[in-house]
């Protein structure tokens, strides 16, 4: 490997973990900085994504001068991140919508019922 | 050298991100807040375990991430289904 590549990707990689590192901060500011509870849902969406993406991204990279192979590994935790990042968000808004923390002016759902997490029958548990 | 620099500086990130993340905890609003807390100091933590094992540099510290992953991800939603159901396995 030609100095020239080491340095390109070490390049790289500091950029990745600078950007990571400053939306992370982003992400814990707007859970502290946003009005609203349903606002407050979207600010950690970007520590998710872009700050551990890009951390996990360098890492991946990084590894190319060490064993001279990309790690795959880091490529499994971002897939992961990214399919359960939605599930959780859906699960943390019907709880906001049950416990009435949601926005007074939710919209109507267009079904011309209420909203299923509110009309169903909840079983005793 | 370039490097060292740019994870010192997502150390500090992180660590002022947990500060924030440990405050908000304790000052939340609702209980929900709590649990998107909770879900981000994971996020947080994993982001941290990679850190450091670049830091090592190897890639013994990737295990523990995917751990931290699942078992994060599985937290918010137990919490979130004992809100919703009042209970987790129904």
């Amino acid at each position: 490997m030609t100095p020239i590549l080491q340095t390109a990707i070490e390049l790289i990689v500091a950029a990745g973990l600078v950007g990571g590192g400053f939306f992370a901060l982003v992400g814990s500011w707007g859970l502290i900085r946003l009005p609203r509870p349903m606002q407050r849902l979207h600010a950690p969406t970007k520590a998710t994504t872009i700050g551990v993406g890009a951390a996990l991204l360098a890492s991946s990279i990084g590894s190319l001068p060490v064993t001279g192979t990309v790690s795959i590994q880091e490529w499994l935790i971002t897939l992961f991140l990214l399919l359960t990042a939605p599930i959780s968000a859906l699960f943390l808004a019907k709880t906001l919508i049950l416990r009435g923390e949601a926005d007074p002016d939710l919209p109507d759902p267009g079904t011309g019922t209420p909203w299923a997490t509110l009309g169903q029958e909840r079983p005793d548990p | 050298m370039i490097l060292g620099y740019a994870l010192t500086f997502m150390f500090a990130c992180i660590g002022l991100a947990f500060a924030l993340n440990i405050w908000r905890l304790f000052t939340a609003p609702t209980l929900t807040d709590r649990i998107v807390t909770l879900d981000t100091m994971t996020i947080n933590a994993i982001a941290l375990v990679v850190l450091y094992g670049i830091r090592a540099g190897t890639g013994l510290y990737l295990e523990a991430a995917v751990l931290l992953a699942l078992t994060g991800f599985l937290g918010t939603v137990a919490y979130c289904k004992f809100l919703l159901r009042g209970s987790i396995i129904e």
